[in-house]
């Protein structure tokens, strides 16, 4: 009988290892940039392209920025709670149009409803690449010292609000 | 320039004509020469999904540097073989940054400290990832003790007995007895 113990062990072990691995998210990569002040950015407004925004606009508040585009299926399913957060309040959301054609992205709001406090136009991406951004939709907490605190890849959630970001952000308000 | 080879090939096998044996000859060169080209040109069409060769010198390094990055988009392709938008975009800021006269190493780095380690398909050495660089030599040393360990042991196992002094002399004894038979 004690023979078969050390096969039943190594087997136990395996699948453990199996089970951890098969529920992890391979598409969850986590950001180096977390921790780190969120690259500088000045970029032209989606809605007044005579007018910019540079990264250094939002100091002094807690913000979130929203990597978004029209092009973008999984954007649609996070829009009703980014518009009810705006609603809301808690915090300002600003958008990254990233990739996208202006009049599509201008079409796009007016159908969902536009939660942000002021959309960015990216056409090239290149903000884009200095985010760390892979998979739109990604959404960021930045800190009233301009340091990116969370990272969101994919869709916001009810849970993510809830669990994650909303309490954090509620943290980092009391913050000086 | 494989459509100026073959065109000049059928001139010459033209100025031949009723020559049979040089046409069907020219027609295997011309052949041989396009199925070369093409096999050359093939290896480039593989790895490459949008070739912009403006200089090709940093076309050919941003390919070779690129082979070693991941496509975060589709994970189990490199950044020079992975036609997602994202790689496009990543290759075209490599090919700037290499215009910029940037070090292979600066752009790893750069691409590093936005999209982390996970974009390098040869992972640094670090206390995170020593169990991965040396997790299977591990393995494998634990593997080859319990062999030695193993045999070790079945080698006693199968020792040959070894007998008494009084049962060899009882076995002398039979053989004698033996003997004694026979003659």
């Amino acid at each position: 009988m004690t023979r078969f113990l050390l096969p039943l062990g190594i087997f136990v072990v395996l699948v453990g290892f199996l089970l951890v691995g098969l529920n992890l998210n391979p598409r969850q990569v986590p950001s180096p940039l977390i921790g780190k002040p969120a690259p500088e950015f000045q970029l032209q407004q989606l809605h007044q392209a005579e007018q910019t925004l540079t990264s250094k606009d939002n100091l002094g508040k807690v913000w979130l920025l929203n990597v978004w585009a029209s092009w973008c299926v999984s954007c649609r399913e996070e829009h009703p709670l980014l518009v009810e957060l705006a609603k809301s309040g808690i915090v300002p959301v600003y958008g990254l149009n990233y990739k996208d054609q202006r009049e599509d992205a201008l079409r796009w709001l007016k159908q969902f409803g536009d939660p942000y406090a002021v959309s960015i136009v990216d056409p090239e991406g290149r903000t884009g690449i200095d985010y760390g951004v892979y998979g739109v939709p990604e959404t960021y907490v930045i800190d009233k010292k301009g340091v990116i605190r969370y990272k969101q890849i994919g869709p916001v959630t009810v849970d993510a609000l809830q669990t994650k970001i909303l309490p954090l952000v509620k943290e980092l308000e009391l913050q000086g | 320039m494989s459509l100026t080879l073959s065109f000049s090939l059928k001139k010459v096998g033209g100025a031949h004509k009723g020559d049979g044996m040089r046409n069907t000859f020219l027609g295997a060169m011309r052949f041989a020469f396009l199925l070369a080209f093409l096999l050359a040109l093939n290896p480039v069409w593989a790895k490459e999904a949008a070739p912009v060769a403006a200089d090709p010198e940093i076309e050919k390094r941003m390919t070779t540097l690129s082979e070693d990055l991941r496509c975060l988009v589709c994970q189990n392709e490199t950044i020079a073989a992975s036609r997602a938008d994202f790689a496009n975009d990543l290759r075209r800021e490599i090919r700037e940054q290499m215009q910029a006269k940037k070090s292979d190493k600066e752009i790893v780095d750069f691409l590093v400290a936005r999209y982390g380690d996970f974009v390098l398909y040869r992972p640094p050495v670090k206390s995170t990832t020593l169990l991965l660089w040396f997790g299977p030599f591990i393995l494998l040393l634990g593997g080859a003790i319990a062999l030695l360990v193993y045999l070790r042991q079945r080698r006693k196992q199968i020792q040959e007995p070894q007998l008494s002094d009084q049962e060899l002399k009882h076995a002398e004894d039979l053989l004698k007895e033996r003997k004694g038979n026979n003659a």
